[in-house]
């Protein structure tokens, strides 16, 4: 259910973690997301072709942009690309494309 | 598909009040809050001028001045030439940014500009004022470093494409019309130029063509460089597996001057080379209206910026993007990179305008995908952030990277990839 992988999420990611993902200026991190737009479609809806990240589940992508930053699930480049992230930065990022309309 | 695009547009605000932005843009040019003037339609000023829009809330008008009647894409341009994608498949019209987000594009170009009364003169004779002026004007050539090329037609000969449009479909034309058993020789700049990468998968997509239709045909790539500058292991193992006794690589070959009339090459320290058909990528600067406005102030080639905001260092309410800024170490001139500079400015310029301090941090991505035949490729990418204490961006260590191998998996992704920065950057 969701709530365990809630808290699979924060064992991830450390209660500090947590806590300074929250703090994170929300128009920083619109700025942030922007980034991902040139592959993953503006406001994180793709077009054909590329995974679409706008009202994703934010637990299964967080643990997704985790393992590819630990190198568990293999990818061409986004385990080149999440390591550029904090697991921090990458929570945050997760839920801010949880929260944007399919 | 049809359901994501309502999605965006209803995103964007009501329907209503973008169309409604439209004709009020269109037609007041001069009346409410504050105006931002973007110059060049490319990757880097069509995204900041549709992000200003997005991220104001449509609160800050924008007029984009841009030449050409439709935006054509450098990058995949190079599959033009190999064959395997036409013209129409590179081009996206402007219209979505005028539509969809209520840009007015003015269809001219700007010949001055006035940093103290904050006005661009256009060819076309009328005059704007800006409150901040986003200035994305790519490459110009440096022609004076090949007297040759000054002579009349010599241009219309030896072509450089490297500027997607015209110049693409004239080269095309010049190695279909070359027999079979010909030279095309490549002549490549010293870094830094456009797209580094770029000028060794062009090699690749000649020789792909050549490999099929005139397989007794060389490609000679002469490059200034030491090395290739890019992804360099992928596109030799490319060269000598897939294009054996086709492509031929050539480092230290600085050309110093060309013969139009002779289709010759000439060197600094080598032996001239003529071609059948010769296509030289000349040195390249900011484009001429940063080099004309003063604001090339890195070896008169390139315009320093703030990072977190890309304004000049050289004059106030001016932000440049893209290929003409001195880039940060580690951070190529590309198309990707482009549009990621026309957000983090857009950002920085709605934070300016509305009295918030902008982004203290920025983070973004390089994704360069290059096609080594018509389906594989290969990739390299990175991860920048800012660093506060040496004032520039800075490559995150430990992130990025290239492919282990050229692959057609990527070759998917790279068309993905084109589909979605085009509809990021225009739709």
């Amino acid at each position: 259910m969701k709530k365990s992988k809630m808290l699979v999420a924060s064992a991830l990611v450390g209660l500090s973690g947590w806590a300074s993902a929250q703090a994170i200026d929300p128009l920083q991190l619109r700025s942030w997301a922007a980034a991902c737009a040139n592959c993953h479609g503006t406001a994180g809806v793709a077009q054909s072709g590329m995974e679409s990240l706008a009202g994703a589940n934010k637990d299964d992508m967080l643990k997704k942009l985790l393992d590819f930053k630990t190198g568990r699930k293999p990818a061409t480049l986004m385990h080149q690309l999440s390591k550029g992230y904090s697991d921090e930065q990458l929570e945050a990022l997760a839920g801010y494309f949880a929260a944007l309309k399919k | 598909m049809q359901r994501r695009q309502f999605v965006q547009t209803a995103g964007a605000g009501s329907v209503l009040g973008a169309l409604g932005m439209v004709t009020g843009c269109a037609t007041s040019g001069g009346s409410g809050g504050p105006h931002v003037v973007v110059v060049g339609g490319g990757y880097g000023g069509a995204t900041a001028a549709k992000y200003v829009r997005l991220w104001s809330d449509h609160g800050i008008r924008v007029t984009l001045v841009e030449p050409s009647a439709a935006f054509i894409s450098c990058p995949i341009s190079n599959l033009v030439l190999g064959g395997s994608k036409t013209m129409a498949d590179i081009t996206t019209p402007y219209d979505n940014l005028v539509r969809r987000h209520g840009v007015n594009l003015v269809r001219d170009m700007v010949t001055s500009i006035d940093p103290d009364k904050r006005t661009v003169k256009l060819a076309g004779g009328s005059e704007l004022t800006y409150d901040r002026l986003i200035l994305s004007p790519g490459v110009d050539f440096m022609w004076d470093t090949l007297p040759g090329m000054a002579k009349p037609g010599a241009q219309d000969k030896v072509l450089h494409s490297w500027k997607a449009g015209p110049q693409t479909v004239a080269l095309r034309k010049q190695l279909e019309a070359m027999p079979d058993g010909g030279v095309y020789a490549l002549s490549i700049p010293l870094a830094p130029y456009r797209c580094p990468p770029g000028p060794y998968e062009r090699a690749c997509q000649v020789a792909s063509y050549f490999s099929k239709a005139k397989p007794r045909s060389k490609v000679l790539i002469l490059d200034a460089n030491d090395d290739v500058t890019s992804k360099g292991p992928l596109f030799k193992k490319a060269w000598a597996e897939r294009y054996k006794g086709i492509v031929e690589y050539r480092p230290k070959h600085k050309a110093v001057d060309v013969d139009a009339a002779t289709n010759t090459l000439k060197f600094e320290f080598n032996d001239e080379v003529k071609a059948s058909v010769l296509n030289v990528i000349p040195d390249m600067r900011a484009g001429d209206i940063a080099v004309r406005t003063g604001l090339a102030t890195a070896n008169k080639r390139w315009c320093e910026v703030d990072f977190l905001t890309h304004e000049s260092r050289a004059a106030k309410n001016i932000h440049v993007l893209g290929d003409s800024i001195q880039i940060a170490p580690g951070m190529p001139k590309s198309g990707h990179m482009a549009n990621q500079h026309g957000k983090t400015c857009a950002a920085a310029v709605v934070a300016l305008l509305t009295g918030k301090q902008p982004n203290a941090l920025p983070i973004y991505n390089n994704t360069c995908y290059s096609f080594v035949s018509e389906e594989d490729v290969v990739h390299v990418a990175s991860v920048h952030r800012y660093d506060a204490a040496q004032k520039t961006m800075v490559t995150v260590p430990g992130s990025g990277g290239v492919s282990t191998a050229a692959n057609e998996l990527e070759g998917r992704y790279a068309l993905a990839w084109a589909r979605n920065i085009w509809a990021d950057t225009l739709a």
